[in-house]
């Protein structure tokens, strides 16, 4: 007896509180930056694709959905296709954690609901964003040993200049 | 055996081997970078330090480099011990300090043996803080991409490409921590070995650059085991697949015959494969003439009506197809109208050849006998343009004359440096006979520079130096007979004395005196080898299955009613024009992969598998039937020529052609043929089946699978089953201790790198466990006898105004199917008349200036190239070969100004 007064006085009480319905989607959520939705390939500082396809985000992917095509242009390495299949796509973060260059990000947008399920099948165009995303200062070409268009040799970050093989000092 | 320990545990190695070998042998993991198997110890990196103990009671023992030690009885040591694993760590520290920050970017990047050996170490984050050093890099050509940065001063390149195979024009500059792998200056690697660079180097420095222009992980490709077939040595490969894309080609580990290196054309000729002029649908010939695509059902319905209106039937096998095609061909055809695809010459040479080797009284090298053989004679063949991966075993078989005056001393094989420099030149006898010189020639004791009749005089004159009863040479001139009777005396004395000859020698007669050669060593009780060398992958095969028949040639000899062409482009084995008429009075059908001259004219042509989309034998020049499988499953209409034989003939209502399977098609031509018997023991049963799993073809952590197709259909397609391979189409299945015939890719825990197949190897270097892959199909029996030969030659003698045209062959360009791959292409030189230059005087033209002369039926235009070694009268004719079906042969020269008469 007493034990159903206090659910009914607890319930009662209830009418007092805090509403935490969102009124979605007029009402936007907060979601973090962290927040693991749409996948999105960044760019470097400079403008450039961040991705070198290394495929390390495909292989690390658990669903097996990210499938890409290294090509190279005069000695960057980007990929030729990438393609993320989000009908398999769990958004377990795996390929973001995987990537060297800071490319691939997950995004606060998980408004991907598509009718037809092949649309679910991100290209390239779809995937790549005009900016940075969350790491607005890594360049990966800056750091690497590579010679590309704009950084030759010895031009990296913590590089000392090209040998010259051809000189006797030491 | 000698017993040791390592960390408590008794193991046991080879008294010969040193303690790196002896603990990968044991499946004790130990890091190493400038040891290799093949090229023996130098103790440069310091990475494979461990602890040894003098004895039970030492407790403190001494730090030592493992691959610097020898095995010795009882000898203690610890691997695990901390000082030993702090060192390594350290070593590695240091190697990393100035390795860039490349991995994503780096062809190597997941097979990189230093990745592993990093990880092996525990070495995980780098602590210095200051700059690295950088370096340029060169272009070193179509085959090898150079990235100086990534180096850690191992010294394995210039090892491999200077000490073991022989290159000049790859070494090491400047000093210190600026020391520098390349060429002197940018240009293209001049040996045929430079791929290997690619494998030997344990980090990205040297990668390949046929495979960076469609480049993908190594955990991503589907892997089979293959035999290349761009020449009839049957080098083991492993081949690459990725999207219905042939992505490389890599050494596949066989201890019998390639070991761990392959020739330039072997692994960059597979470009074929992937080229649009594949034919990837029947075509057939409509009423205006024109090849239009049809279906395969109305392929087959239109072949079974050509094999049913009537008449003879040809069929024309092909060297370069499988054993199965060339006996599908022989089955619907019957043996009376089986041609093998040869031209008249070639047939005849490689008719000798089988007739020599298959009658059991020589033994037939592999190529590591060829590697261990003490004295050897080269006659007639300019072996590391035919067969690259032979000649590099002969260097090696020179340079072993050093181990046993080493051994006097205490220095044990693998103790590569000290060998090297205690033995000095000390070499075995190799003797070279050929028209013109050859990139052995270097190592060579004696060579002689003559036209074949007299290089076939020299071997005769030094068979019957060696066994009286052998024909003598009469007329001998007293150099040849003193350089014979020098040959003799060194065959003679060698334990295991090795001559070489081949088809490219290009006249019978020097074949002949080889195996007079090797027929008198046996009458005096010397266990001699005979290597007998054959222009493709399945030449010797072809030649065992058509023994007793005729060239191509004589099918046309009364008109046939129909003429089935098996994967052969007769234009480059016949006169073009008596080819054509010839062809014009029949029906043609042809089945092959890639278009051809002959597939122009075909009134049906079946689009067959390459090596790349079917599995099938091959039989090597040593006599080894092997077996490959394929890397892609096709899903179109490419297919077996052996599938397109049977199905047709059995829709003709022929009898005989009921296989529909691989095992059932090898096990109808075992029980056909007695030859090839032996055949079915090549590889096990497509039914075998491990812990009931059929073998993953791709690694376990293949990416991608969910989204590769996904541009096409986003419902994923049901994963392909091979029905004629034990393999899974997957990366599902087995994958460990396997048949290694089928070894589809090499990978352990903790080896992402090629070097993970000491994991597979029963000794480090040796035989891989459960034997080397391949059946020999022609052992020495121990009574059969070779009748001498007795036909010798006249000497060669100038006719006045012709010249004696011998073919000289060259490593890229020669091959019909790697000459279409890109980067061969690229490495082919122009098509050359070599004289010598006196000859060329006596003609008046300069180097260079094209010269037209006649041969296969049409006027040639060559560029005079001048080679001073040649003997006068002599024409050699390079890149050519196309028309080698003309050569050896008398030529007229003109200048091409004058007019070609």
């Amino acid at each position: 007896m007493l034990s159903s007064l206090r659910t009914l006085w607890y319930t009662f009480l209830h009418l007092f509180q805090r509403n935490v319905t969102v009124q979605y989607p007029e009402q936007m959520p907060y979601l973090a930056p962290r927040y693991r939705g749409r996948i999105v390939l960044t760019r470097d500082p400079d403008g450039e694709e961040r991705c070198v396809s290394c495929n390390l985000c495909a292989v690390a992917c658990p669903a097996d959905c990210i499938s890409l095509q290294k090509t190279e242009t005069e000695g960057r390495w980007h990929p030729e296709f990438f393609r993320i299949n989000f009908s398999r796509c769990i958004f377990c973060g795996f390929c973001e954690e995987a990537c060297p260059t800071y490319a691939i990000q997950l995004t606060p947008d998980f408004e991907m609901s598509e009718y037809i399920r092949q649309n679910l099948v991100y290209e390239k165009e779809h995937l790549l964003i005009s900016g940075t995303g969350k790491y607005p200062e890594y360049n990966f070409y800056r750091v690497s040993g590579l010679a590309v268009p704009g950084k030759d040799k010895g031009e990296a970050e913590h590089e000392r200049p090209p040998i010259d093989i051809r000189s006797l000092l030491p | 055996m000698t017993k040791f320990t390592v960390d408590g545990e008794e193991y046991s190695a080879k008294p010969d081997e040193n303690l790196l070998q002896a603990c990968l042998g044991a499946g004790v993991d130990l890091p190493y970078f400038c040891w290799h198997p093949a090229l023996g110890s130098v103790g440069a990196c310091r990475q494979c330090a461990v602890r040894q103990y003098a004895n039970e009671e030492d407790k403190t023992g001494k730090l030592v480099m493992a691959c610097m030690t020898p095995v010795a009885e009882g000898a203690r040591f610890s691997v695990a011990d901390p000082e030993a694993a702090a060192l390594r760590a350290s070593v590695i520290e240091w190697l990393m300090i100035n390795h860039p920050h490349d991995c994503p970017v780096c062809e190597e990047g997941g097979e990189c043996h230093l990745q592993d050996m990093t990880m092996m170490t525990g070495h995980t984050t780098r602590r210095y803080r200051f700059t690295k050093r950088t370096h340029r890099n060169q272009d070193l050509g179509p085959f090898i991409k150079h990235e100086m940065n990534r180096c850690i001063g191992c010294y394995r390149c210039t090892r491999f490409y200077r000490d073991y195979a022989g290159g000049r024009d790859l070494d090491v500059f400047a000093a210190h921590d600026h020391v520098y792998f390349g060429r002197h200056a940018d240009g293209t690697l001049e040996s045929e070995f430079s791929g290997n660079l690619a494998e030997v180097c344990p980090t990205g420095v040297f990668t390949d650059k046929t495979f960076s222009a469609h480049y993908v992980r190594k955990w991503d490709m589907r892997g089979a085991p293959s035999v290349c077939t761009h020449c009839g040595l049957g080098c083991n490969t492993t081949v690459n697949e990725r999207a219905g894309k042939l992505r490389r080609v890599l050494n596949r580990y066989n201890g019998a015959v390639n070991g761990y290196f392959l020739c330039d054309r072997g692994r960059f000729g597979y470009g074929f494969v992937n080229a649009p002029a594949r034919i990837r649908t029947p075509r057939a010939r409509t009423a205006d003439g024109a090849l239009a695509a049809v279906s395969r059902a109305d392929a087959i319905a239109r072949f079974a009506a050509l094999l049913g209106a009537g008449g003879r039937v040809v069929g024309i096998g092909s060297p370069r197809a499988s054993l199965e095609a060339n006996f599908a061909l022989r089955a619907l055809v019957g043996h009376e109208n089986f041609y093998p695809g040869v031209s008249t010459r070639e047939g005849a040479l490689l008719q000798l050849i089988a007739g020599i080797l298959g009658a059991g009284a020589v033994h037939v090298p592999s190529i590591r006998d060829v590697e261990q053989a003490d004295a050897a004679l080269l006659l007639g063949s300019d072996l590391p343009n035919a067969a690259p991966r032979a000649a590099l075993a002969l260097r090696q078989a020179v340079r072993e004359a050093g181990f046993a005056p080493s051994a006097k001393v205490e220095i044990a094989p693998w103790h590569d440096a000290a060998v090297r420099t205690f033995a000095g030149d000390v070499r075995n006898p190799l003797f070279i006979a050929t028209p013109a010189p050859t990139r052995l020639d270097d190592i060579a004791l004696d060579t002689l520079r003559a036209a074949p009749a007299d290089i076939a005089r020299l071997g005769f004159a030094v068979a019957a130096c060696i066994d009286g009863a052998a024909p003598a040479v009469a007329g001998l001139s007293a150099d040849l007979a003193a350089r014979a009777s020098v040959i003799a005396q060194a065959l003679l004395a060698a334990k295991r004395p090795l001559v070489v000859s081949g088809v490219e020698a290009g006249e019978e007669s020097v074949i002949q005196a080889a195996a007079n050669i090797a027929a008198a060593l046996r009458a005096r009780g010397k266990s001699g080898a005979l290597l007998l060398n054959v222009p493709e992958c399945n030449s010797l095969g072809l030649a065992l299955m058509a023994q007793d028949r005729p060239g191509f040639e004589a099918a046309f000899a009364e008109p046939p009613a129909l003429v089935i062409v098996l994967e052969n482009d007769l234009f480059r084995r016949a006169e073009s024009v008596a080819l054509d008429a010839a062809l014009a009075a029949t029906r043609l059908v042809v089945l092959d992969h890639s278009e051809s001259p002959a597939t122009d004219r075909a009134a049906l042509v079946l689009p067959a598998a390459s090596f790349a989309e079917c599995g099938g034998t091959l039989v090597s020049a040593e006599g080894r039937a092997q077996r490959f499988y394929p890397p892609i499953i096709e899903q179109g209409d490419v297919r077996e020529a052996w599938r397109w034989l049977g199905e047709a003939g059995h829709a003709a209502g022929r009898g005989g052609c009921g296989w529909d399977t691989q095992d059932g098609i090898v096990a109808a031509l075992a029980s056909a043929l007695p030859c090839f018997a032996a055949v079915a023991r090549a590889a096990p049963l497509e039914t075998l089946r491990i812990a009931g799993n059929r073998i993953s073809s791709e690694p376990h952590r293949f990416s991608g699978r969910t989204a590769m197709h996904a541009a096409q259909n986003v419902r994923e397609p049901k994963p392909p089953v091979s029905a004629d391979s034990p393999f899974s189409a997957t990366m599902e299945g087995y994958y460990g201790k396997m048949p290694p015939a089928l070894l589809p890719f090499t990978w352990a825990p903790g080896w992402n790198s090629a070097q993970a197949i000491n994991k597979f190897q029963a000794e480090i270097g040796g035989a891989l466990k459960g034997g080397d892959p391949g059946v020999r199909l022609l052992e020495a029996g121990t009574t059969a006898a070779l009748p001498y030969y007795t036909e010798i030659p006249a000497p060669f003698a100038p006719r006045p105004g012709m010249w004696r045209a011998v073919m000289l062959p060259r490593v890229f360009g020669d091959e019909e199917q790697s000459a279409r791959a890109a980067p061969i292409r690229e490495r082919m030189a122009p098509p050359a008349l070599v004289l010598n230059e006196e000859d060329a005087a006596s003609i008046g033209a300069a180097p260079g200036e094209m010269l037209a002369c006649e041969l296969g039926g049409g006027i040639q235009h060559l560029a005079l190239e001048i080679q001073p070694g040649l003997p006068r009268g002599v024409a050699g004719v390079a890149g050519v070969a196309a028309r080698a079906h003309a050569l050896p042969g008398w030529i007229r020269i003109t200048t091409a100004g004058t007019g070609a008469s």
